[in-house]
């Protein structure tokens, strides 16, 4: 008896650990791949650079350093966590969107406008309680993201014009009214240089370490509130119904314009969350130059996390591990390996996640799930077929 | 191919399987869906690998590893899906990949050309290379996509199930180029679970059961029960004891309905139609003539652009597909991948489908896993699904079982009005038993009935009542027990009396 239910155990034990080889598979051979590529670069790198001896090593080295400076203590640890927070909401923010069939690009513009939103109110309440100041200020931020995506949930549920490209726009547009409202409205009087305010009391509490906020927190937060939100509620279901399958959507009855709109609208929160948190827990103002490529970053994250937020969790993770961990590379190299390395490995664990029906083809691999699911979204996109007609 | 075993995780799809064929033979393999017949073909032409036996030909053993390997060693293989590019013409759909070169860059089309005008007329087909595949009826299809195998000097066609898509017209005329090319000498596979086809056209029957090779026939010695039990395993009704139906109230009335397709044409032209409780409507027609438009209408996926739909005496024309499910309206969608289910998702969530959002399914805004488990296992249970669990997405079942997914959600509870559109198309004899007699039960049981479907024989052999769709219009009505085939056939075919008679009130 016992040795049955032991064996039942095992075996599903077993079939749990095939499942997660499957969904974990080819993303971990995407980033070993990826180190593989950086690691080829480094060394053609040194054949350029004159006047030094070739050391096969350095590879080694600046690795070894990348690790040292984002995991080798509590500072590196915290530096880490800081820099992921952001990129797990906005992973979050892009993979919801994945998950209901839509490309939201505008996860940048969303972060913008949010971390527009937190730093105006957290510059007029930055003398209030930090009981008021803070939650109000998050809450706009939020607001103003939800809003930057409610526009093209709404102009495809209407008229089906493409996310794509109105995200695309959005983006210029937020990029626009950054520069305007710095260097405009919000700027300090007297500063060289336009930049806001600081937020005060506005600003996110530190929790753990030197410089790791609440922020960090937030974000953990926020991945289990969209976990449960997909996959425990009746609205979580429909946004992956209509993701998957339009058709069927409407054939049972849900309403895919709706949920687009919803969708986008709820991606845009957390863009906009994203973006109050790097205002209101790093940077405490605002500059014109503010928060440049998380919007971006995190469309690789919610691809390399595979829309999941507990994927999406380890992705921000790496990313942010690498974030924290360049700068100690490059000094530790001496000023041989550029900072910039960890944009390559990024951008060629992404080349490889695309390019997913080559690994599988050339490494053999069996029972690994066909690709990352969010890539047909992609190419969906660009083929046409919009979800609401 | 001699003693193939494939084993997949958790089933084995073939069991030592012994197959042949000779020149000059057409032999038709029969099975249900998911006894083994794909697979076993699939490993002929290079898609798998068997895991133990041996493929021989002209009696030296061959390794086949890919569909290319299987084409150079004149394999050739007719989808039932078609494989072909619809915005390219029909030479180049054939040339494609076999670009014949006039020296190292130019194409050589006109050699080509006249190459697939010589093969076409060989079975006195006017081929016109220059025309877009996408243009051309789904019959020419098919003959594209014989010409792209006789033109890659294939000996071998295998068909898989050819007459799945075919009107009985067009089905009779690829029997006869099937038979011209048993003539030349080619060696033909005939995949098909329709019985009487296979009876009329092929040489040998070789019938497979859950990956088994059940037994060999030739046609002579054979008949429908036969191979119908030999294939499930069991003795099969093939005609359903429909018995007295008794109608009750009218449940469905429509009027003056209206309704335009995807491109604005007007596809439903004025029509009346009243469905009983307890009576099924039968509504014959070929393919095309506004059914889909008609059905869309009904359950609620297309705006009307006039007249009325009535359930129950309450006026439904304008509500939602939510709502007409609430009042008892099911549906099984003639096709089930786009609108029936969400292949990569799991049979639980497919059998909440449509019922996702109410109770027990749903706990206030939360789902309740426990129930949905439940009722998918309840499900699985009663209508005999074959799958390892109920957690397997749906795209793994046989196409037989995902339609019984969706008919055990449909006809769950009490339904007022089920429409089913083409409930049967692509099934075999023991799935289109077991949802014949389903309908049958929900019809003694009180539920209205519209049944469309493009197969005559089942409209006829279920309805109570048949109506004939032509161009939108229902052109004639009969009585179910009484009509004649032929004059149905021909009612769908040239819509004749209507024109006569004006379109008769149902």
């Amino acid at each position: 008896m016992t040795e049955k239910r032991a064996s039942q155990v095992g075996g599903r034990l077993r079939g749990m650990l095939r499942d997660l080889w499957a969904a974990a598979a080819l993303p971990l051979i995407s980033i070993v791949l990826a180190l593989i590529v950086g690691a080829v670069v480094i060394l053609a790198s040194e054949l350029i650079v004159p006047g030094r001896p070739f050391d096969v090593t350095l590879p080694l080295a600046a690795y070894s350093a990348l690790f040292t400076g984002s995991l080798g203590g509590l500072d590196p640890i915290v530096n880490t966590m800081r820099s992921a927070a952001p990129l797990v909401l906005g992973g979050l923010a892009v993979g919801l969107g994945f998950k209901a069939g839509l490309f939201n690009i505008g996860a940048q513009g969303q972060f913008l406008l949010g971390a527009l939103g937190a730093v105006t109110v957290g510059i007029a309440l930055n003398e209030a309680s930090p009981f008021i100041a803070i939650p109000l200020s998050l809450l706009a931020g939020g607001l103003f993201g939800a809003a930057w995506g409610f526009v093209p949930g709404l102009l495809k549920a209407v008229s089906g014009a493409h996310e794509v490209v109105t995200t695309i726009m959005l983006n210029y547009v937020a990029g626009s009214t950054i520069a305007w409202a710095v260097s405009g409205p919000l700027d300090q009087p007297g500063s060289p240089s336009p930049i806001t305010a600081q937020v005060g009391n506005a600003a996110l509490p530190v929790l753990i370490g030197r410089n790791g906020h609440a922020g960090i927190l937030l974000a953990l937060v926020a991945a289990v509130v969209v976990g449960w939100l997909l996959y425990r509620t009746t609205r979580g279901f429909e946004i992956r119904t209509v993701g998957a399958n339009p058709d069927a959507a409407r054939y049972a009855g849900m309403q895919p314009r709706l949920i687009v709109v919803l969708t986008m609208s709820m991606a845009g929160l957390l863009a906009g969350l994203s973006g109050s948190i790097v205002v209101l827990g790093v940077t405490h103002h605002m500059t014109a130059s503010f928060g440049t490529t998380v919007g971006f970053d995190s469309i690789a994250v919610a691809l390399l996390g595979r829309s999941n937020p507990v994927g999406i969790i380890f992705a921000a993770l790496l990313f942010g591990a690498m974030r924290a961990g360049a700068p100690l590379m490059q000094i530790q190299t001496l000023n041989l390996i550029p900072a910039e390395l960890v944009d390559v490995v990024q951008a060629t664990i992404l080349l490889f996640l695309v390019a997913h029906a080559v690994i599988r083809r050339l490494l053999h691999l069996r029972g690994v799930a066909a690709g990352v699911e969010a890539t047909d979204t992609i190419t969906k996109s660009y083929s046409g077929e919009a979800v609401t007609h | 191919m001699r003693g193939i075993t494939k084993r997949y995780p958790g089933v084995l799809a073939n069991d030592s399987i012994d197959f042949d064929i000779r020149p000059g033979e057409i032999h038709a393999l029969l099975g249900e869906n998911g006894a083994g017949k794909t697979t076993l073909m699939n490993i002929l032409y290079g898609l798998a690998v068997p895991d133990a036996g041996e493929l021989l030909l002209d009696g030296q053993p061959v390794q086949i590893k890919s569909p290319h390997d299987a084409i150079r060693r004149g394999i050739s293989m007719v989808h039932q899906h078609f494989m072909l590019v619809p915005v390219l013409s029909v030479a180049d759909n054939i040339l494609l990949g076999e670009e014949p070169m006039a020296g190292p860059i130019f194409l050589d089309q006109g050699g080509a050309h006249r190459r697939i005008r010589d093969l076409g007329s060989r079975f006195g087909w006017k081929v016109d290379p220059d025309q877009k595949v996408g243009s051309l009826s789904v019959g020419w299809q098919q003959r594209v996509e014989i010409l792209k195998a006789l033109y890659r000097n294939a000996r071998i066609l295998v068909l898989d199930e050819p007459t799945a898509v075919l009107t009985p017209q067009e089905t009779a005329e690829i029997f006869s180029v099937l038979r011209s090319l048993r003539q030349e000498g080619y060696a033909i596979i005939f995949i098909s679970h329709k019985l009487y086809e296979v009876l009329e056209i092929a040489d040998r029957i070789t019938v497979i059961r859950r990956g088994k090779v059940i037994g060999t026939r030739r046609p002579a010695e054979t008949n429908e029960a036969d191979l119908a039990e030999m294939m499930v395993g069991r003795e099969v009704q093939l005609t359903v004891d429909r018995g007295e139906s008794h109608p009750g109230d009218v449940v469905l009335r429509i009027r003056g309905l209206e309704v335009k397709d995807d491109r604005g044409q007007e596809a439903v032209r004025g029509i009346d139609l009243e469905v009983k409780a307890g009576e099924i409507v039968g509504v014959a027609g070929v393919a095309g003539n506004g059914q889909d438009e008609l059905v869309e209408a009904i359950v609620g996926l297309r705006q009307p652009s006039g007249g009325h739909i009535e359930l129950d005496g309450r006026d439904m024309t304008h509500a939602g597909a939510r709502e007409r499910h609430r009042l008892g309206v099911g549906f099984v969608p003639a096709d089930r991948h786009r609108f029936g289910m969400v292949l990569s998702f799991p049979l639980t969530d497919n059998f909440i489908l449509t019922d996702y959002y109410e109770p027990p399914f749903a706990r206030g805004i939360l789902r309740n896993d426990e129930a949905i488990e439940e009722r998918a296992e309840r499900g699985i249970k009663n209508y005999d699904i074959r799958t390892p669990s109920a957690n397997v997405t749906g795209a793994t079942l046989s196409g037989g079982n995902q339609q019984k997914v969706i008919v055990a959600r449909e006809f769950e509870g009490e339904q007022r009005l089920l429409v089913l559109d083409q409930p049967t198309r692509g099934l075999d004899v023991g799935s289109i038993e077991f949802i014949h007699r389903q309908a049958i039960i929900k019809r003694n049981a009180g539920s209205a009935i519209l049944l469309v479907s493009a197969e005559l024989d089942e409209v006829l052999e279920l309805s109570d009542r048949i109506v004939v769709m032509f161009r939108g219009a229902i052109v004639a009505v009969r009585d179910g027990r009484t009509a004649d085939k032929n004059e149905i056939g021909r009612l769908m075919a040239t819509g004749a009396e209507g024109r006569e008679s004006g379109t008769p009130a149902a």
